[in-house]
């Protein structure tokens, strides 16, 4: 098991540079340097000069990939890439065009984030699979084809129309919530109720539909058969047998996006006011910090591939036959 | 406890809840229920606070209240004037000429070769309390030489357990004169300083010069003098100018030349702090009315009343009609009147719009998602509050910007620009074609007024009435101006060469581009309208919508040829705006700030004779000449001013916008106990909803627990034919 995570983190050092440098390439063609520090000094009054000393200040008066002035090495390190990406495989991020340290600010928001990602995917999972085990349950009847008419017409509506509807509903209208906001501790709980009820409730649709497909073909294989045939109550089959065996499947798309989670919202956090990693990597991009924008799409990459890992690693426990 | 107990005490406790007074949907603190407390919001996160480099609005509207430059905007009056605020009085300049010999106040321009202002600030006035100026018993300061144990322990400001105060001095405001040159800075107005204070762009140079040898070290500026700003005593400084510069003393009213004393800006640079995210850019010192105690720009950012703030007093007379609108009830009395202003990050307008209407903000503009709801415009055109607003007491204030947006047109482009009659007519044939007035009714919902040049109301210069519309697209009938009719402007296309919109001498279509950075789907509409008026001519627009980076990089390289842009005030004077047509100050070559790269001698030479003068009416003659000379070549359709509409709730008092000033809190006055009932009695939740909610879930969940009781009680029975068998 030691050898497989060491060759898959191995694995995973091209892969990051790999996007280190497609983000690179992206953000560069939309952006020079000149277009960085102008969007930071303003409109008014910027010189030729303002903006050298910007570009110096902030090591963006380097060549982007190759310095054919520098000696030796030098062609290749003393670059924008290389200066911006080499510290990020320490974990070290540096600073935002405005000063800031982008670690600090990453380890500040991934909280906030969590608060509304983690209960969305743990609530979620576990009401998508029940009611995906309700329609398989009732399978062929007038409730299981009302679940997939339900199911189809939530998959059908805009995330962005349940956000507007749920605080229009449960903070304007009936005002039991406040519309947005948020604050730290107990108080939080009054703040991410609606987004982390909003964000279960705009899955279900979609989770149910996958989850009914997947559990539908095990319950057609023969061991369900044979559990039944034993003499077991459908819903012992379904929930010890059926659940059971049709983890895998689960896993394969849950176990990765749980260490995601940390990246918040995008849409969410801004339309609710959460001081998460959402909303942070979108005033990045606006703000045409390269800085942050590098780190964030780094730190997804990174976490992408832990998520896939842990994957891999999970199936370990499910089925027996997986070993490493 | 039973589950039935536990149950019976849930409902108990959400009925209660729901019978209490208390508003579920407060996203405040209880604690903070009836304080003093003025509750505003931000869009977008502030990029800097500290002096030499805040300069966005988003920015100033914190740093106005924390920084004191030596002058301010007197909050009543109009127009807008400069009155002291730390300074003694408002300085006079001193002219020299090149030997440095005086010269009288009436001195010839050629002659000034320097103007120098003593500034002489008040004494006794102390800033805010903070750790950069805490000393021992023995009189050290305690945090000036942290080591690294004493910075393990340090994550916030409020971490050190000892705060202290100094006294603002002159030396202060000259520091950070230097600041301005500051290589680690990027101030904002570096460049345009430069060519201003004497010796500033020698000095940026020397510091540039000093921090490349020593990169990491702290760059005392009190070792470097500088020619242009110089301490006199403890309480007076001195700024020498190259020549004449009338309009610094309104930068005078601008944080840049607000004071920094030299152990704030140690204490700050000392290692470890930045990586604390604890610098000057985040936590601003000041000795003005408020400190900021809470700076979590992903959220929110909070200013304290500053305990240290000098005696200042709300003004005792005001601008005619001040009295009848109540903006004198508390004059002279102290100021701030408000303890604490809680700024709160929101991004969207739907959020924001509704806090406000359930008494969470007590203040609001007003976007074009909400208008409707808010303002009702009455028979005669005059916009006014809908009724559901009146009833909740919330009040309308409307106010012309000091801004303009306007079309402009690149001088130096072979079709639109030049200076022939057919370029003129040209131009001059669009500006009438485009029609503003609808423009304004359709996408403004009538929050602006059509210009009739560079100078918006509210700066003297401006002209209203029938002295002041472009009589080259303006008539003045029936009491107002009135567009020339479609005719005049196809008669002025045909005499520039396009009749019926081609060119007479090949036929072809007459095809003018316009470049934009509207590339929003909201903006589809808008240009669609754009389209529309060229068509009245029978030209056709074409839209090359860009981002902002090439917007700019064309218009730098003068690789433009129809361009939206606009100009929002630095100052009240007209100098601010007519500098938009100085040729000098062109984009293309010069890097300036007119975009329309317009040349034109006598409008030049107009320019540098105003540009100097106080304002008489000499100078409103020579204003009137360089605007009619401007109007005749047309290099800007002159589009709008807009109009601000703000919205404020009863609670909140002296409310007069002032579009020049930013340290405005300490004026406003709120009434906490009001707004607690107001929002007491507008947020009462409504729970029943939510019973019915769970009775439709129970009617849900009821058949499908029958079926599933009945499914597993289902026996398998054999079939008929097993049967039989």
């Amino acid at each position: 098991m030691s050898a497989y995570i060491l060759r898959r983190i191995l694995y995973a050092i091209p892969i990051l540079i790999g996007v280190n440098l497609l983000t690179f390439t992206l953000f560069f063609v939309v952006n020079s340097p000149d277009d960085m520090a102008r969007a930071h000094l303003g409109t008014k009054y910027v010189t030729p000069a303002m903006i050298q000393a910007w570009k110096r200040e902030h090591g963006y008066d380097k060549p982007l990939l190759y310095n054919s002035s520098a000696p030796g090495l030098g062609r290749v390190t003393d670059t924008i890439f290389f200066t911006q990406s080499v510290d990020m495989f320490a974990f070290r991020f540096g600073r935002s065009d405005d000063g800031r340290d982008i670690g600090r600010d990453i380890r500040a928001r991934m909280g906030p984030s969590l608060e509304i990602q983690l209960p969305v995917f743990v609530i979620g999972l576990a009401t998508n699979i029940t009611f995906a085990l309700l329609t398989v349950f009732f399978r062929a009847t007038y409730l299981d084809l009302a679940g997939t008419v339900l199911s189809v017409a939530l998959m059908s509506i805009s995330g962005l129309f349940y956000i507007i509807a749920g605080q229009y509903l449960f903070a304007i209208v009936l005002r039991l919530v406040p519309i947005s906001g948020y604050a730290g501790g107990v108080e939080s709980f009054k703040f991410v109720a609606l987004p982390v009820a909003i964000g279960v409730v705009a899955g279900v649709g979609s989770g149910t539909r996958w989850y009914r497909t997947l559990f539908l073909e095990e319950s057609g294989k023969d061991y369900v058969r044979t559990a039944r045939a034993k003499g077991l109550s459908e819903a012992q089959v379904l929930f010890r047998h059926v659940l059971r065996n049709g983890m895998i499947p689960i896993l394969t798309g849950a176990v990765v996006v749980i260490p995601t989670l940390f990246m918040g919202s995008l849409i969410m956090e801004s339309f609710f006011g959460i001081p998460g990693l959402g909303s942070y990597t979108i005033d990045a991009i606006q703000s045409q910090d390269f800085g942050i924008v590098r780190a964030m799409v780094f730190l997804g990459s990174v976490l992408y591939i832990v998520g896939l890992l842990l994957t891999d690693l999970s199936y370990t426990l499910f089925d027996p036959r997986v070993r490493f | 406890m039973t589950q039935l107990g536990f149950w019976i005490a849930l409902i108990a406790t959400v009925v209660f809840a729901g019978c209490a007074r208390t508003p579920w949907n407060d996203p405040y603190p209880a604690s903070d229920r009836a304080a003093n407390i003025l509750y505003t919001a931000f869009q977008e996160r502030p990029k800097h606070l500290d002096p030499a480099v805040s300069y966005s609005s988003n920015e100033v509207i914190l740093t106005g209240q924390i920084y004191e430059p030596p002058l301010q905007y007197s909050y009543l009056a109009r127009p807008y004037r400069l009155e002291p605020l730390t300074a003694e009085r408002v300085p006079r300049p001193h002219y020299l000429d090149r030997q440095g010999r005086p010269l009288p106040s009436d001195a010839p321009d050629a002659q000034v070769a320097y103007s120098v202002y003593y500034i002489h600030i008040k004494p006794g006035i102390r800033y805010q309390p903070h750790p950069a100026f805490a000393r021992d018993a023995a009189g050290h300061f305690l945090y000036q030489h942290l080591t690294p144990a004493q910075l393990a322990r340090i994550h916030r400001l409020s971490d050190f357990p000892e705060t202290g105060t100094k006294e603002l001095t002159a030396a202060d405001y000259v520091y950070e004169i230097k600041r301005l040159a500051s290589p680690t800075l990027d101030s904002p107005i570096l460049g345009l300083m430069s060519q201003h204070i004497v010796g500033l762009a020698q000095y940026a140079k020397r510091l540039a010069a000093a921090y490349a040898r020593a990169p990491h070290a702290f760059l005392d500026l009190r070792r470097y003098p500088l020619t242009g700003a110089k301490t006199i005593d403890r309480y007076t400084y001195r700024i020498e100018l190259y020549g004449k510069y009338p309009q610094f003393k309104y930068w005078l009213a601008m944080p840049f030349f607000a004071p920094v004393p030299w152990a704030v800006d140690h204490f700050y640079a000392q290692p470890g702090m930045a990586n604390r995210n604890l610098t000057l850019d985040w936590f601003p010192v000041g000795t003005g009315p408020y400190m900021l105690t809470v700076n979590d720009p992903n959220r929110r950012m909070v200013l304290v009343r500053n305990p240290n703030f000098h005696w200042e007093t709300y003004p005792i007379q005001g601008a005619p009609g001040d009295a009848k609108a109540g903006l004198l009830k508390d004059a002279g009395r102290r100021l701030p009147f408000v303890d604490k202003v809680v700024f709160s990050l929101e991004k969207e307008q739907i959020p924001y719009w509704n806090k406000f209407l359930q008494g969470y903000y007590d203040a609001s503009g007003i976007g074009p998602d909400n208008f409707d709801q808010a303002i009702r415009v009455g028979a005669n055109g005059e916009a006014g509050l809908t009724p559901a607003m009146r009833k909740r007491g919330i009040r309308l204030q409307k106010s012309v910007q000091t801004s303009i947006m306007y079309m402009g047109f690149n001088m130096l482009d072979p079709v639109v620009g030049g200076y022939s009659q057919r370029a003129r007519d040209l131009r001059q044939a669009i500006s009438i074609a485009i029609n503003y007035e609808a423009y304004i009714a359709i996408f403004l919902n009538g929050r602006g007024i059509p210009a009739q040049g560079p100078i918006p109301p509210g700066i003297f210069g401006h002209v209203s009435g029938p002295q002041g519309i472009d009589p080259y697209v303006y008539d003045w009938a029936d009491g107002r101006a009135q567009r020339k009719p479609i005719a005049e402007a196809r008669r002025l296309l045909a005499e520039a060469g396009y009749p019926g919109g081609r060119d007479a001498k090949t036929g072809k279509p007459l095809l003018l581009y316009l470049d934009t950075v509207a590339t929003g789907p909201s903006d589809a509409a808008r240009l669609d309208w754009l389209r529309a008026q060229f068509r009245k001519l029978d030209i056709q627009l074409v839209v090359r919508a860009t981002d902002y980076n090439r917007f700019q990089d064309k218009m730098r390289k003068g690789h433009d040829q129809i361009f939206e842009w606009g100009w929002n005030a630095d100052y009240p004077d007209p100098e601010n705006f007519l500098f938009l047509l100085y040729g000098p100050n062109r984009e293309v070559g010069k890097n300036g700030e007119n975009a329309a790269n317009y040349e034109n001698p006598e409008y030049d030479r107009l320019f540098e004779a105003m540009r100097d003068m106080d304002d008489t009416p000499a100078r409103q003659a020579i204003i009137d000449r360089m605007v009619r000379i401007a109007q005749r070549d047309a290099p800007w359709v002159w589009g709008f001013y807009p109009v601000q509409y703000t919205l404020y709730h009863s609670w909140y008092h002296n409310a007069k916008l002032n579009l020049m000033a930013n340290n405005t809190l300490k004026y406003l006055r709120i009434d906490p106990r009001a707004r607690e009932r107001a929002r007491d009695r507008w947020n009462r939740p409504r729970i029943w909803p939510l019973g019915v909610l769970a009775g439709l879930l129970v009617a849900g969940i009821l058949p499908v627990a029958v079926s599933y009781r009945r499914k597993e009680r289902r026996v398998a029975r054999p079939s008929e034919r097993e049967g039989q068998a």
